[in-house]
């Protein structure tokens, strides 16, 4: 997030896109609810369900999936057409404005209205009624990101926000919902193929000559590395021989599961570290019993950059050990000395060799948790991003076309499926379907489907119905639902034996990699 | 503006306008005893526990729905304010199961009064939240038991068909906070106070369970719930916050890294609540938060190494799998280079761990094939 949690109460104005916040981030969404009951902060949401949030918004916008960049497009054509940028801003902070306004010159309202589904009349309010907070905040999550055009669509957002004038103030920003605990975490230690720790690029020399030093190694590779959804078609082809997989569930995550789980069988070695028998750890050649959460000492960085400690409250289950005690095993064990008292000291570490975390201790992160950058340690932390200028000087507004989702419904699949997650479980509900209250909630999987398709495709509420995809089919429990819009089916994707993402599309974002999970065509019918 | 005085125990303080009595007094360290005050949400003055005398005031004010005004004069704890404390104490004492130790001090009904109650909870313990309880506390700071008053019987039978909150009406005392804590923190607006006068019960969408209702299992209410009226279903009569010791962390489940404390005993979770006024979360959770740590306690979890021989799965020790581990890494990386192995960390476990498996990846790998399911 550009900005914070508790910055969400000071806007005028909040855009949600693309987040089930209730049911996804319950917790910032009381933020989202509180400025709009009791602090008169009025509230867009736009998302193909009638989600809870919903019912709270003053305008709810719903969008064809996939048609992301044309709505927006035309939120600030009718913003540039009706003189309600913001003239300074752009002038003082971007760049690039003019080929904005040309490529959006076309996006007028009734043409998205064609592209979106949108009425007109609905596309002018929301845009005025953004366009005039004196801080406007855009919430966005994966409704946004997983598509063919994932890229385009944050960097439409991006635009929007900057059109307005609404970065680098508070109640204002563009602030993607992260949806794991550690997933900015993960991202900020390098966990990703480009770069290390703080963002800093492999293909950068002095980046790796400082790394090498730091690590007192070698000839580090300056080569920018494979994603995930890389690796898995590569394994398929026989490329990559060897994967390490830490407290992650593939065989449930990734789309176009009877694909990957071919290509997951087709490695050589696959050595699994988790804490349970996960999907994807049936198929491993060694498994690694690693201690969760409560077990063990550390950080996490939340969704707004607060890096905050994780402490030991239980010992591990006896033969479980810590995720960096097994990976330093392993590094010794091919040569390398790779050894930690503490993860204070493996901390101590990342902050003398990452700029944005180098003022960070866990003695100052005690009580309440510190937001990066935060440079030395007189240092008080960076609520809010890009107060001055944007981390490469001016903002770049990109002129970005519409292009519609990879796969469209025919006569055979004439349904759109979008997946997510639902409130009682979480992810590939390793964790979540062992708990027996949140199982008793919501205990196996459904599909959600407007009553008008339920009569259309003769499918009663609490039955059964197959639905299938060109890759794959599943059987679900039945239900119909107002938050459902006739014509797009929504199925979450916690339940392994009735997996989603047997039906999703392995179609990525060029730039991010990230599948198009919430676009595919499907057809459904009466399961016997 | 900022001229104005109050002054409270004969002291003066200056205030901002809006601010209430209470505000003044908790900024200057004056202890008002309150019961239904939920800060952050709008102050009910429903219990009448914060009365203070007002100086030409006809009546005792509430300290937390009165704002201060310019030479007020406020007694905090005159004698006319300690009885009234008294008495409404006293009066929700007398008013269902409160079956502490206060509640008999007079020792007139007390074996039959919790022999009943002990019926009623299928428990042979005093109240679940004994030593946890805020009405508890302010009867031995104003020394007043519950037999003053004759007892009043319980209308409404407990409720025990969730997962997750025990409901019992028998020790509410309606004070609304976890109405407010509902309606005005969380704004899932699933209760609010039913029937009127004497009938008064917190209900559910025209007095269901919960579990039929718009509630989504947040216990934001039953940590608001300053007596026993709302307690966890699994902790209730286990948790005793003597016995347990608490552990501050953050959430493992999205990325808002909600601040929440760990209660433990004998190396087991009792019970999870939110870690009060700190960032980010100040003290609300949601239900996977709150209820969601059963996994960890799960008969499924690994605890030995394993390796796959023709495609069974043997136990092994960690000195035989991570020999194997390492030795099969080194020989693929040898035969096919480096790029031919690829890493997935994860955005589930710590930086620590990240930070590891990265450098472990590009130091002792050397490949820069490491990702993990940011995107999925």
């Amino acid at each position: 997030m550009t900005n914070t949690i508790a910055d969400i109460e000071d806007a005028d104005v909040i855009l949600v896109t693309g987040s089930n916040t209730t049911e996804n981030h319950p917790v910032l969404s009381t933020f989202v609810k509180r400025a709009k009951q009791f602090k008169n902060s009025r509230l867009i949401v736009v998302d193909p369900r009638r989600i809870k949030l919903t019912e709270f918004s003053d305008h709810w916008l719903r969008p064809n999936l996939g048609t992301d960049v044309a709505w927006i497009n035309g939120l600030m054509h009718v913003i540039i057409a009706e003189n309600l940028h913001d003239p300074e801003f752009i002038e003082a902070r971007t760049t690039e404005f003019e080929a904005l306004k040309a490529m959006v010159e076309k996006f007028t309202p009734d043409y998205v209205e064609t592209i979106t589904g949108i009425p007109a009349g609905r596309i002018i309010d929301a845009a005025r009624m953004y366009a005039r907070a004196q801080a406007g905040a855009i919430l966005y999550c994966m409704g946004i990101t997983q598509h063919t055009t994932g890229t385009d669509n944050v960097k439409s957002l991006a635009n929007l926000a900057m059109l307005c004038g609404n970065l680098g103030i508070s109640g204002g920003g563009v602030n993607p919902l992260r949806g794991q605990n550690n997933v900015q975490g993960a991202c900020d230690m390098g966990g990703l193929p480009n770069v290390y720790t703080g963002y800093q690029k492999v293909t950068d020399e002095a980046a790796r000559k400082k790394m090498e030093k730091a690590w007192a190694v070698k000839d580090l590779p300056g080569q920018v590395g494979l994603t995930v959804t890389e690796m898995v078609p590569m394994a398929h082809e026989g490329d990559i021989k060897a994967m390490y997989i830490i407290g992650e569930n593939p065989l449930v995550s990734d789309p176009d599961l009877n694909h990957a789980e071919k290509s997951f069988a087709n490695l050589e070695f696959l050595v699994v570290q988790d804490i349970f028998m996960t999907e994807t750890a049936q198929l491993a050649d060694v498994i690694l019993p690693s201690a969760c959460f409560a077990e063990k000492d550390g950080t996490f960085s939340n969704t707004e950059r607060r890096v905050q400690r994780v402490r030991k409250a239980l010992d591990a289950p006896e033969g479980a050990k810590g995720d960096w005690e097994i990976t330093s095993e392993i590094a010794r064990r091919m040569g390398y000395d790779m050894f930690y008292e503490t993860s204070e000291e493996i901390f101590e570490e990342i902050a003398r060799v990452t700029p944005s975390y180098a003022g960070i201790t866990y003695d100052r992160i005690d009580s309440v948790g510190i937001h990066w950058p935060c440079p030395d340690t007189d240092h008080p932390g960076t609520p809010i991003l890009h107060t001055a200028q944007f981390t490469h000087g001016k903002g770049v507004f990109h002129a970005i076309d519409y292009i519609p989702p990879a796969e469209q419904t025919d006569d055979e699949y004439p349904l759109y499926l979008t997946t997510g997650r639902v409130l009682y479980h979480y992810h590939t509900g390793t964790m979540t379907r062992r708990t027996e209250g949140l199982n008793e909630r919501v205990p196996e999987n459904f599909v959600e489907i407007s009553a008008a398709d339920a009569d259309k495709y003769r499918i009663e509420d609490g039955g059964k119905a197959k639905i299938a995809s060109r890759r794959g089919e599943i059987i679900a429990k039945v239900k119909v639902s107002e938050k459902a819009v006739a014509g797009s089916v929504f199925i979450p994707f916690h339940f392994a034996e009735a997996a989603a993402n047997k039906l999703t599309s392995a179609a990525l974002d060029p730039v991010s990699k990230i599948p198009e999970y919430k676009v595919c065509a499907v057809k459904l019918s009466k399961a016997a | 503006m900022d001229d104005q005085k109050i002054i409270i125990n004969g002291n003066s303080f200056s205030f901002t306008a809006g601010e209430t009595i209470l505000d003044v007094a908790r900024r200057n360290q004056i202890d008002i005893p309150t019961l239904c005050y939920l800060k952050g949400a709008s102050p009910t003055g429903a219990c009448r526990i914060c009365v203070v005398e007002v100086k030409k005031a006809r009546n005792l004010m509430p300290a937390c729905s009165t704002p201060a005004e310019n030479n007020m004069e406020v007694q905090t704890e005159s004698p006319a304010v300690i009885e009234s404390r008294r008495m409404s104490l006293q009066l929700m004492l007398a008013s269902g199961n409160h079956n502490c130790a206060v509640r008999g001090s007079d020792g007139r009904n007390w074996t039959a009064f919790q022999l009943n109650v002990q019926d009623q909870d299928a428990s042979d313990d005093l109240c679940p939240v004994w030593g946890d309880c805020k009405l508890q506390s302010l009867a031995y700071r104003y020394q007043v038991s519950g037999e003053t008053f004759p007892a009043t019987g319980n209308k409404y039978p407990m409720e025990t068909v969730n997962p997750f909150i025990i409901r019992d009406f028998s020790r509410c005392i309606l004070c609304g906070r976890c109405v407010q804590a509902c309606n005005e923190i969380q704004v899932n607006n699933a209760i609010s106070i039913g029937y009127r006068g004497a009938d008064a019960k917190i209900i559910a969408a025209g007095d269901r369970p919960l579990k039929d209702s718009d509630c989504v299992f947040c216990g934001e209410c039953v940590q608001a719930c300053p007596v026993g009226a709302l307690v966890e279903k699994d902790a209730r009569y286990d948790w005793r916050p003597w016995a347990d010791k608490k552990v501050r962390t953050t959430c493992s489940y999205c990325g808002v890294g909600c601040q929440l404390d760990l209660h433990i005993r004998d190396n087991r979770i009792i019970k999870v609540s939110g870690t009060e006024e700190t960032p980010p979360n100040y003290g609300s959770l949601c239900v996977k938060g709150r209820f969601g740590f059963n996994f960890i306690h799960s008969e499924d979890r690994l605890t030995t190494p394993l390796i796959k021989e023709n495609g069974k799965f043997r136990e092994a020790s960690w000195d035989e799998a991570l020999d194997l581990t390492a030795r099969r890494l080194s020989e693929i990386k040898d035969k096919n280079g480096p790029d031919s192995i690829g890493v997935l960390t994860s955005a589930r476990i710590t930086n620590e761990d990240n930070y590891a498996a990265m450098k472990f990846t590009r130091a002792v790998l050397k490949t820069n094939n490491i990702d993990h399911c940011a995107r999925l």
